[in-house]
């Protein structure tokens, strides 16, 4: 028998870890700091008092990053997971179109999509011989631009992913559906979906992770109206952060974990179950 | 040989499809060629286009600055996306190989849940010169005066390295998680060392979540902005920040369009040549016989579909 030795691959793990994780126990423990500026002076409520009784705008911001986060999975997951569906099992004449749309997005660099999006939805105007010319989709920079941009962004991975799990499938079974008498709605609900539930459910999740952790794309979209991520950058670019900042990311992480672990078990269920 | 025929009478394949065909031509592809096609026009004043042809917007980044700007953003987003391959291979290797594989992957991602500016916050306090390290230090007594930690480019590769190791964990994960490892066995009972092991065989299997974790990394690093903009200095500006500042300062729209054209070129550059090298090693791998080495263009897509898959 070998004796255990020292593991490079454990202990570059172990440090990435400590690496991830030191920001975000930063984050938490000057979240219970007395003091405003980044020196520990003492323990203090105070920043999570003042969180829940005098920062509505923060939560306001908070809860739209949530609902976009939320809505977009939600958006990108459907249209996606259709897509999936359709170019797994036919072929037709935008198959290409889709295979090659979906894959652009993931070769170019975030900052295009965002201003591209940005340039569309200013809606570019000139006159040309003495006509308003009108290019793109003149929208006021918001809530539906940000929640646009997301699920653009997150349609890519959900229709991966689900194609991915289609792959994985016996299409016979779709088959005996068929020969069964199922109509194309039946076969939908009673089998296409419930065999690719594991891949909808990662593009899902993936979607809002990616949706909750982007800045980039949302800074260029988002006008105005204030999502969490701009608060922040906002009040960093003036120079000084509230530490109520600190209170709302603390919750924010533990309140993720806990969703983790419960996602965890859910996961686990779904992997016995089915 | 006849094909298996399709097991549908109807074909359902264009009603399933539209709305991605149709949300990516409006959402994406459009917003795309007006920003090409913007990029040679004359600008207005207010940020807008006149309908004129013209390679001013081009003719802007002829300039010593931008190449300045232009070097930055290749040496950082190289040197970033190195280290953080690096450091997510054993990573990638480790939970790949663990019982917990569960717990590991929701380990790696937590971070991830936390937006990516709050995380540049938090470096922020752990680097000032009344951060987290100066005073640790400072109480010891190990310095008198805090050390310059903000504003460097190290801090500015630590945050890079920092946003993207997620990302580039996830696909190693997943493609070595498929990796065969009583080759690796074989490859020792065969007399190789464990590095040697590692390199000639490891890795030229999970070639395409190494070439996945690349896009995943240099890709977006190329157009980044942020960092150097809140952690760095103006010296350490990349072409993101000048389509930034294009775009919110001097108002020069199609300025800002053309360093996205220019950016784009990039990228494609940088991918031919990690999947002309990938194919390159794919022809001397081809003896050895292994799925997934010439896989170079369908990487990302199939990295990500292992992931979906699970």
């Amino acid at each position: 028998m070998q004796k255990k030795r020292f593991s490079f691959s454990k202990t570059s793990f172990i440090a990435s870890m400590v690496f991830l994780f030191v920001p975000l126990v930063v984050l938490i423990v000057f979240s219970f700091n007395a003091n405003k500026a980044p020196v520990l002076t003492g323990f203090s409520l105070v920043w999570y008092q003042r969180l829940f009784t005098s920062s509505r705008s923060l939560w306001n911001a908070f809860f739209t990053s949530i609902t976009i986060a939320v809505t977009a999975s939600i958006t990108a997951t459907v249209i996606g997971t259709l897509a999936a569906i359709g170019v797994h099992w036919h072929k037709f004449a935008l198959k290409t179109y889709v295979q090659a749309i979906t894959y652009i997005p993931l070769v170019l660099p975030e900052i295009i999509i965002g201003m591209s999006l940005l340039a569309f939805f200013s809606g570019s105007h000139f006159t040309l011989g003495g006509v308003s010319v009108n290019v793109g989709f003149r929208l006021n920079l918001g809530w539906l631009t940000i929640f646009i941009a997301h699920a653009t962004f997150c349609l890519p991975f959900v229709y991966l992913m689900v194609l991915a799990r289609l792959d994985e499938f016996d299409s016979s079974i779709i088959e005996a559906a068929h020969d069964l008498g199922a109509t194309e709605g039946q076969t939908l609900l009673k089998v296409i979906i419930p065999i690719s539930m594991p891949g909808i459910i990662s593009g899902f999740l993936t979607s809002l992770t990616l949706s909750l952790e982007d800045f980039t794309i949302t800074y260029f979209v988002s006008g105005v109206s204030s999502t969490l991520p701009m608060a922040v950058y906002g009040q960093m670019y003036k120079g000084g952060v509230s530490p109520v900042i600190n209170a709302l990311s603390a919750i924010m992480i533990l309140g993720t974990i806990v969703l983790a672990l419960l996602a965890r078990n859910f996961l686990k269920y779904i992997a016995a179950n089915g | 040989m006849k094909k298996p025929r399709l097991h549908r009478e109807r074909n359902y394949g264009t009603i399933y499809a539209l709305p991605i065909a149709l949300w990516f031509t409006v959402f994406f592809l459009v917003p795309l060629l007006v920003i090409i096609v913007f990029s040679f026009l004359k600008a207005d004043v207010d940020g807008g286009v006149m309908p004129l042809v013209s390679l001013d917007a081009y003719r802007n980044l002829l300039r010593p600055r931008i190449f300045r700007i232009f070097f930055n953003t290749i040496w950082v987003s190289v040197v970033s996306t190195l280290i953080t391959i690096l450091m997510a291979l054993p990573c990638a290797y480790f939970m790949a190989k663990s019982k917990a594989k569960t717990f590991l992957l929701i380990l790696v991602i937590i971070p991830f849940w936390t937006n990516f500016i709050i995380r540049v916050f938090a470096w922020k306090t752990i680097l000032e010169s009344n951060g987290v390290i100066n005073s640790l230090l400072i109480g010891f007594g190990a310095i008198a005066n805090p050390l310059p930690l903000e504003h460097n480019w190290i801090a500015v590769i630590i945050i890079n390295v920092y946003t993207y190791l997620t990302y580039a964990i996830l696909p190693l994960f997943s493609t070595i998680e498929k990796f065969d490892f009583t080759l690796l066995e074989a490859a020792r009972d065969l007399g190789a060392s464990k590095i040697q092991s590692i390199v000639r065989v490891l890795l030229p299997n999970v070639k395409a979540g190494i070439v996945t974790a690349i896009f995943f990394t240099f890709i977006p690093l190329l157009g980044s902005f942020v960092v150097q903009q809140l952690i760095g200095t103006k010296d350490m500006y990349m072409l993101g920040n000048e389509i930034n500042d294009n775009i919110y300062k001097y108002f020069d729209w199609p300025t800002a369009y053309a360093i996205a054209v220019v950016l784009m070129l990039l990228a494609n550059v940088g991918l031919l040549f990690v999947m002309k090298n990938d194919r390159k090693q794919a022809k001397a791998a081809s003896a050895r016989r292994v799925d997934d080495v010439d896989d170079g263009p369908r990487a990302p897509r199939q990295a990500i579909s292992v992931a979906g898959g699970r």
